[in-house]
């Protein structure tokens, strides 16, 4: 990739800013070898929304967890911007953590429920670079993209605060430093229905705004038809589908994305009357 | 319609006991039915109370959770729901299990870690009928798992070695051995990826058709689950029932704003969903402490008027469809315009 200026978010031709590139994982198990991430090669695009579904243990929180250098490859390579980071180290790897940031499923287990979030937040600027912000202006402004006010949020403690409103606290600890990819694992499963939909409003908005590249992993196929760009669908550590949404969800070619879609399940009526019909 | 009821509850009212009594009632004066055979859904946000109403129908609410008052009439038998009072407890022990069998939110991970499936088939038996031999026990639930189409070799395994999808269904099948009357489900599928869920599902329907258990109320935030699974859906707020009906009058005529607000919330994945956008639901569930005047939604409400604020509504019956809205009293059998909810 040639470093030019970004194109538009959601245009092809945006640069590739993140590449898995035939990474493979293997976990040492009893009696041998489980491969959780099978030679999967995928990019993506700055400033889009790029959705991996799949059931449980299909490895995409795996894949995740490789990209975000938590977890070493087995084989492969990640691309950041063009260069591998798997083996990075000290300063370098650092700097890769400012700029791929992570938001994890669980809300309640991210806080230390005796600091109040501001402290947290706080702790999370140690290493950024404010570049002429004080602390509590990039807190304020970090808070404003996801919706909240810093009364609302950065006196309280952890427990005085919603499902809705952690998850965003979540993501704001993640814009902090100013990524460029935010990495979403889950990050809604544990939101009710309304909620999602807020969370997922402030990641589309985001995009929009700050042309952020935003990986959301989920096993719900309904949350990636509502604003990814591409999906991806895994099954049993591979990559068995990939394209634009509209391509993949309204017209699946692999048998796997036709079974996941048509277990999802919708508001059209109830199993019970079909069985008994 | 001469529906036979299972059972019906009466002004249940729960509260969790608060400091120099700042008491947080989480369920306030609610009734709601099941009828024989049916699945009803009960739904609503995070810290609605549907869970607590669980509890309390369940008799399993510990301090600080006190259930002040309620009458359950289940198969021709009535249980005072309160758990004041020291024989409480006593009182309602010979109830849980045998006659309403809760399957509590998370209960995959109660399996212990360390002992066979099995150990707690029998465990889960021995509680109620001290005498009975673990074969017999076996036999039983081996035949069970037959039936429902599961795998026997389960009760000779540990909890690592099933999925979580199976670890739900295991625990589904043990907490129903006993044949209760009413199983509460409080958000069984709410851990599992879609295709356990549905597994899950069809599951519990064949359950309810083979009459292993005679009702069921079965508690989520995800209206499509419901709507796949359950004969009548009743939507909670704040404390309350603000409407209840047949499955597919609520989903298709939904009659109160805030019904209509969780069912535009729904993502599935369709051209409708690609092209919306959803404005969620404005500002936060109220403080249960310090509920809102009048109509508890008002504050959040596209619809509000003066008088939302003023009085309460009462339950207004559209042939067994209740709705308790001064909107829909308005507008008698008016569907609520989902587009207030988009933008």
């Amino acid at each position: 990739m040639t470093e030019t200026a970004p194109a538009p978010a959601g245009a092809a031709a945006a640069p590739v800013v993140l590449a898995a590139d035939h990474v493979t994982k293997q976990f040492r198990v009893a009696g041998g070898k489980l491969t959780a991430v099978d030679d999967v090669s995928v990019e993506f695009r700055e400033g889009q929304v790029l959705a991996v579904v799949g059931e449980s243990g299909s490895g995409k929180s795996t894949l995740a967890r490789m990209l975000l250098r938590l977890l070493p490859v087995t084989s492969g390579a990640v691309l950041y911007r063009g260069r591998d980071i798997t083996r990075i180290k000290g300063a370098d790897l650092r700097r890769y953590w400012h700029d791929v940031q992570a938001v994890f499923q669980d809300p309640f287990a991210s806080f230390n429920q005796f600091f109040t979030v501001g402290h947290m937040l706080r702790r999370s600027l140690q290493t950024a670079d404010l570049g002429g912000e004080t602390a509590e202006q990039r807190i304020e402004r970090c808070l404003g993209y996801v919706g909240l006010k810093p009364e609302d949020a950065v006196y309280k403690y952890p427990h005085q605060l919603s499902g809705g409103q952690r998850q965003r606290v979540m993501i704001t600890r993640a814009l902090l430093v100013d990524p460029k990819v935010l990495v979403a694992d889950e990050a809604t499963s544990m939101l009710d229905a309304s909620l999602r939909v807020s969370v997922l409003n402030v990641l589309q908005d985001l995009r929009r705004d700050l042309g952020l590249t935003v990986l959301f992993i989920t096993h719900d196929i309904g949350q990636a038809c509502y604003f990814a760009d591409q999906v991806v669908v895994m099954e049993h550590g591979q990559v068995v589908e990939h394209g634009p949404t509209d391509d993949v969800i309204f017209n699946p070619q692999h048998s796997y994305t036709k079974r996941l879609l048509a277990d999802v399940p919708n508001l059209k009526g109830s199993l019970k009357s079909q069985r008994l019909g | 319609m001469s529906e036979k009821i299972l059972m019906r509850a009466t002004n249940v009212t729960a509260v969790y006991a608060g400091e120099e009594g700042a008491d947080v009632p989480a369920v306030d004066n609610v009734t709601l039915e099941v009828p024989e055979g049916e699945i009803l859904g009960l739904a609503g946000e995070s810290g609605c109370g549907k869970s607590t109403l669980g509890n309390a129908l369940a008799m399993i609410a510990n301090p600080p959770l006190y259930v002040l008052g309620g009458q359950m009439e289940i198969d021709g038998q009535s249980i005072g729901l309160t758990t004041l009072g020291k024989s409480a407890n006593a009182r309602h022990r010979p109830y849980r299990g045998q006659v309403v069998s809760m399957l509590p939110q998370g209960a995959m991970n109660a399996i212990s870690p360390t002992l066979r499936i099995r150990r707690l088939v029998c465990d889960v038996v021995h509680a109620h009928h001290k005498d009975m031999p673990r074969s017999e026990i076996l036999d039983r639930a081996s035949d069970r798992l037959d039936m429902l189409g599961m795998p026997k070799r389960v009760l000779d395994q540990y909890a690592h070695q099933l999925s979580g999808g199976m670890k739900q269904r295991m625990v589904t099948v043990i907490s129903t051995l006993l044949d209760p009357h009413l199983l509460i489900a409080d958000e069984p599928t709410s851990a599992l990826d879609v295709s356990s869920q549905k597994q899950l599902i069809e599951m519990l329907l064949a359950m309810v058709e083979a009459k292993i258990m005679r009702g069921v109320i079965f508690i989520t935030h995800d209206l499509p689950v419901l709507s796949m699974v359950t004969d009548r859906l009743a939507i909670m707020y704040a404390g309350k029932i603000v409407e209840t009906g047949r499955t597919e009058d609520l989903v298709h005529q939904a009659r109160h704003p805030y019904t209509s607000a969780l069912l535009a919330a729904v993502l599935d994945p369709t051209e409708a969903t690609r092209t919306k956008h959803v404005l969620g639901i404005p500002g936060a569930p109220p403080n249960l402490g310090h509920p809102p005047t009048g109509c508890r939604f008002h504050p959040r409400c596209a619809f509000v008027k003066p008088r939302c604020s003023a009085a309460e509504p009462a339950f207004r019956d559209e042939d067994g469809h209740l709705v308790a809205c001064w909107w829909a009293e308005a507008n008698p059998g008016v569907t609520v315009p989902v587009e207030v909810n988009l933008a």
